[in-house]
């Protein structure tokens, strides 16, 4: 079987993991009709086991276990590396978020094999050749797994979520991991409401309004902000915003960001440099604003204003505003 | 007192073009300058900072060329009390070879007296991005990690940790010794001063020769994404460009109804 760790939130699986499913399914089916089981832990709102239905998924390992209440990547990849056993996985798959990649990193050296981080295509089944993502996103690795199991995450957006035609409902087997000594003392102790990440929201949003430098400082936001509200979109920027404090980390798109892949982008006052462009490459339309039509960012985008988005902003939000029924 | 280890890697600058070398086995670095991820430049930060906080050392640590001095260096610049290099060609080393080299420093260290109660590593590595090295490391010490730290303080012996969440700022507390890994957002880079490069320069280097042979990481080759020419239709200049914009929002479909 190939095994999938899933992440849910309030409104059951998030998005990155209904990709990871569908990547999983076409990899499940290259290897010869595998069936494909999830690992998903703690409390998970109703509706999630149709929704893993929808994937095709045939078991469910649901780790509900006191121990697991708060977070610990190397307690969470226990449950994992159980489940991988007790089914004799051939892989073990997850999305590349934060908690992905930590807890593959953990169950690829429980298991003993290598990991490949950041997987957007399956080259060959036999032996396991996959491409990754490397040099934050500006090239492709061809990489082989040769371990009896295979352990990897995948790139968000590698494919579109798709559903089965043919639902089946999984069965559930709750289980409780085996916990080895110090698994517990990397446990979150705390979580501090106040700065919500909202990166999540940003990597599955379906327009996103990018701000950069040209913000032009702290306040420099107000009409991007109402921008993004206009279009019921989520805000992005780049390094240099977060660099200056002037907006969350958790909403730098890039290399070292989130990787979005919206209808729309519409990236204001940045430049487009390869570290930017590797985490907006995703999108399907780019409209850039920008004062400088050499700028990368505006050769690279399928339309562009040329001007200060000081003023093209407010002048987008009126216009969108007057012809509102 | 805290001696923090800090491990960077030298990897080509790639802000500009990207070229491969004929075999596709590597970039071809001939034309581009070497830096480290801005995750590791947080992490040195970090490290210099605990130890200034509890008088202990920070150590920075490299496993490259003879030519990753140049990185360490840049470490020792910004408050590093000392560098090693692990002397091996990075190319061949995948994620578990490296951390299994890294941990035979942290224990030949111990046994001359030096322990490094915190190993700060990247998130992940500019070049390679294996997202492991960190994890790797905490099984070959036998340590508790923590990984995609934003910031972190050293009282006694825990190490009080935090980063970004799905559901707000995580924190955590863990008993030394300890692996953190890092991700940019939480710390300013330091700039080195002026006295800072001199003793950088001057820093000797305690370079190390690696006791296993590496497994390498599997690849196969790299390609890079096909060039595409610009095909960017200007929709206008300034405010004027408005109603062509939301004629394009519409079209797009992307207006809320
Ligand atoms: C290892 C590494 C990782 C990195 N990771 C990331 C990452 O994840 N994300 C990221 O974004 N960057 C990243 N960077 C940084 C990246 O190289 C760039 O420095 C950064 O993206 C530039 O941000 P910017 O476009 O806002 O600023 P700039 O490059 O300064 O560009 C500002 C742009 O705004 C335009 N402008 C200025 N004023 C106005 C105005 N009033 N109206 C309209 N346009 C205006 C200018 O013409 C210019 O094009 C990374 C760098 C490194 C080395
Ligand atoms: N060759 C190396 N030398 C020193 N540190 C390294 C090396 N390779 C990886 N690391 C550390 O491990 C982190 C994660 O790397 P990776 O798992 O390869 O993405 C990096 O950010 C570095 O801190």
């Amino acid at each position: 079987m190939i095994l999938v760790f899933v992440e849910t939130d309030a409104g059951g699986v998030v998005e990155v993991s209904r990709e990871t499913l569908t990547f999983s399914r076409g990899l499940a089916e290259r290897a010869g009709g595998l069936p494909v089981h999830v690992v998903v832990i703690g409390d998970v709102p109703a509706g999630t086991t149709s929704q893993l239905a929808a994937q095709g998924v045939q078991r469910v390992h649901h780790a509900q276990d006191e121990r697991l209440q708060a977070y610990s990547g190397a307690a969470w990849s226990a449950a994992v590396v159980d489940a991988a056993r007790d089914g004799d996985a051939r892989a073990v798959l997850a999305a590349g978020t934060p908690r992905g990649s930590e807890i593959l990193a953990h169950t690829s050296v429980r298991l003993g094999v290598a990991m490949a981080a950041n997987v957007v295509a399956i080259e060959a089944v036999s032996p396991l050749v996959v491409s990754r993502q490397v040099l934050g996103g500006s090239a492709l690795e061809e990489m082989r797994l040769d371990d009896d199991v295979a352990v990897l995450t995948v790139a968000g957006h590698a494919v579109e979520s798709a559903e089965v035609s043919d639902v089946t409902t999984p069965d559930v087997v709750t289980v409780a991991p085996n916990l080895r000594d110090g698994d517990l003392l990397t446990r979150v102790v705390r979580t501090d409401q106040g700065e919500p990440d909202q990166s999540g929201a940003l990597a599955s949003a379906h327009v996103v309004v990018g701000a950069g430098r040209g913000a032009g400082g702290r306040d420099g936001f107000e009409d991007l902000l109402e921008l993004t509200d206009l279009l019921g979109g989520a805000l992005g920027v780049s390094r240099v915003v977060t660099n200056l404090g002037w907006r969350p980390h958790h909403e730098q798109v890039g290399q070292t960001g989130s990787r979005i892949a919206p209808d729309l982008y519409i990236p204001c006052g940045i430049s487009g440099a390869i570290q930017h462009w590797a985490g907006c490459s995703g999108a399907k339309t780019i409209l850039a604003v920008n004062n400088d039509p050499e700028a990368p960012m505006v050769t690279k985008a399928h339309y562009a204003v040329i001007g200060d988005l000081h003023e093209v902003v407010p002048a987008i939000n009126a216009e969108i505003l007057r012809r509102r029924p | 007192m805290t001696d923090v280890l800090v491990c960077v890697k030298r990897v080509p600058d790639n802000s500009g073009e990207i070229l491969l070398t004929d075999d596709a086995q590597s970039v071809d670095a001939r034309h581009v300058g070497f830096t480290v991820s801005a995750h590791e430049v947080c992490a040195v930060a970090l490290a210099v900072e605990v130890a200034a906080a509890t008088d202990g050392e920070a150590t920075v640590l490299t496993l490259g060329p003879g030519d990753a001095v140049e990185q360490a260096r840049d470490a020792v610049a910004v408050g590093c009390a000392s560098a090693v290099l692990i002397e091996a060609d990075s190319g061949a080393y995948g994620p578990a070879d490296v951390s299994r080299a890294i941990a035979e420093v942290v224990l030949a260290h111990a046994e001359r007296g030096r322990t490094y109660d915190l190993v700060l590593l990247g998130n992940d590595a500019a070049d390679t991005g294996d997202f492991q090295v960190g994890a790797r490391l905490g099984y070959e010490l036998d340590r508790p990690v923590l990984t995609g730290i934003s910031t972190l303080d050293v009282t006694g012996r825990t190490v009080t940790a935090r980063g970004d969440g799905p559901g707000g700022a995580e924190v955590f507390e863990v008993p030394l010794p300890a692996v953190v890994t890092v991700m940019e957002g939480g710390v300013t880079p330091r700039y080195p001063s002026v006295p800072g490069r001199m003793k950088a320069k001057r820093a000797t280097v305690e370079t190390v020769i690696p006791r296993t042979a590496p497994t390498g990481g599997g690849r196969v080759r790299l390609k890079l994404p096909p060039a595409q020419p610009s095909s960017v239709q200007i929709l206008g200049e300034g405010p004027d460009a408005a109603p062509a914009v939301v004629d394009l929002l519409e079209r797009l479909g992307v207006l809320p109804t």
